[in-house]
């Protein structure tokens, strides 16, 4: 397991991935799980989501609100 | 979590839509993280439909300023695990996301399949999945983590490293489950967990 990144800071501006990995070689699939979080952030957003989010705001402010579940 | 509490005029306008757009802009992490707690995008979704009616719900007990996505993060974590508890929901593997393949970085002979990745990930258990998928997957630091979870830092870290250490051994021996056994497994390490968090003692006692 690779040593726990002391990460200097050695804030070089480009980091083109090599350096560092070259060191500590995080686990390869470091990167996909990265990647399948943001392709789904990246995904088109259905509209059902603004929708209800509208229908919420549309609601006048109640002060009773049990149409929970 | 009950979200009456007889709101007066707590919140300006200004502040109620700047908490709707917060909300609107933090849906599609939500649904990542969804996705990623219970592998099926139409499950996920509905689990993020729930988390904003309860966020909603709850929006007086939002401190402006702090982060939407981590205060939206608890909500969601706390109806996945009620859900799952409830429906026994099974994190079933998406079709989808299996026709993507992770391009190989240079260097390397083989592609890591994000259908794999996805898979292993669907396996650990869930305490460790959403501490992995918040710190490796969602960028936050370890204490954020710790914070959303409710529990320490040493534990969030500690989850982290024995999640991780079960993908690395995971993917590289191949041994990650096909699907059809893949929800049996995943499904029982979950309910395994979700015993001991439905205890009491499974979210903020453990290291």
């Amino acid at each position: 397991m690779a040593s726990t990144d002391g990460h200097p800071g050695n804030g070089g501006g480009n980091h083109g991935g090599g350096d560092q990995s070259a060191r500590r070689r995080p686990p390869e699939w470091a990167d996909g799980l990265k990647q399948l979080y943001d392709s789904v952030v990246e995904e088109a957003l259905p509209d059902s989501f603004k929708d209800l989010i509208d229908r919420l705001d549309a609601i006048p402010p109640a002060r009773g609100r049990d149409g929970g579940k | 979590m009950s979200g009456d509490q007889p709101s007066g005029e707590k919140r300006s306008a200004g502040e109620k839509s700047d908490f709707k757009r917060e909300l609107t802009g933090v849906v599609p992490h939500l649904r990542a993280f969804a996705r990623g707690l219970c592998g099926r995008p139409d499950l996920a979704d509905d689990l993020v439909q729930e988390t904003l009616l309860k966020a909603w719900a709850a929006q007086d007990r939002f401190e402006p300023g702090t982060s939407m996505r981590a205060w939206t993060f608890v909500i969601l974590r706390n109806a996945y695990l009620t859900d799952m508890r409830r429906n026994r929901f099974r994190g079933e593997y998406d079709e989808g996301v299996a026709e993507r393949i992770l391009t190989a970085p240079a260097g390397q002979e083989e592609p890591i399949h994000l259908s794999d990745l996805h898979r292993a990930l669907l396996t650990l258990p869930a305490e460790r999945r959403e501490a992995l998928l918040l710190v490796g997957a969602g960028g936050f630091s370890y204490e954020e983590a710790a914070a959303i979870c409710g529990c320490a830092v040493g534990t969030i870290k500690s989850r982290v490293g024995r999640a991780r250490a079960a993908l690395t051994e995971m993917l590289a021996n191949g041994s990650i489950p096909r699907r059809s056994t893949d929800d049996d497994v995943a499904h029982s390490a979950i309910l395994e967990e979700l015993d001991e968090v439905a205890a009491g003692n499974g979210v903020s006692a453990r290291s």
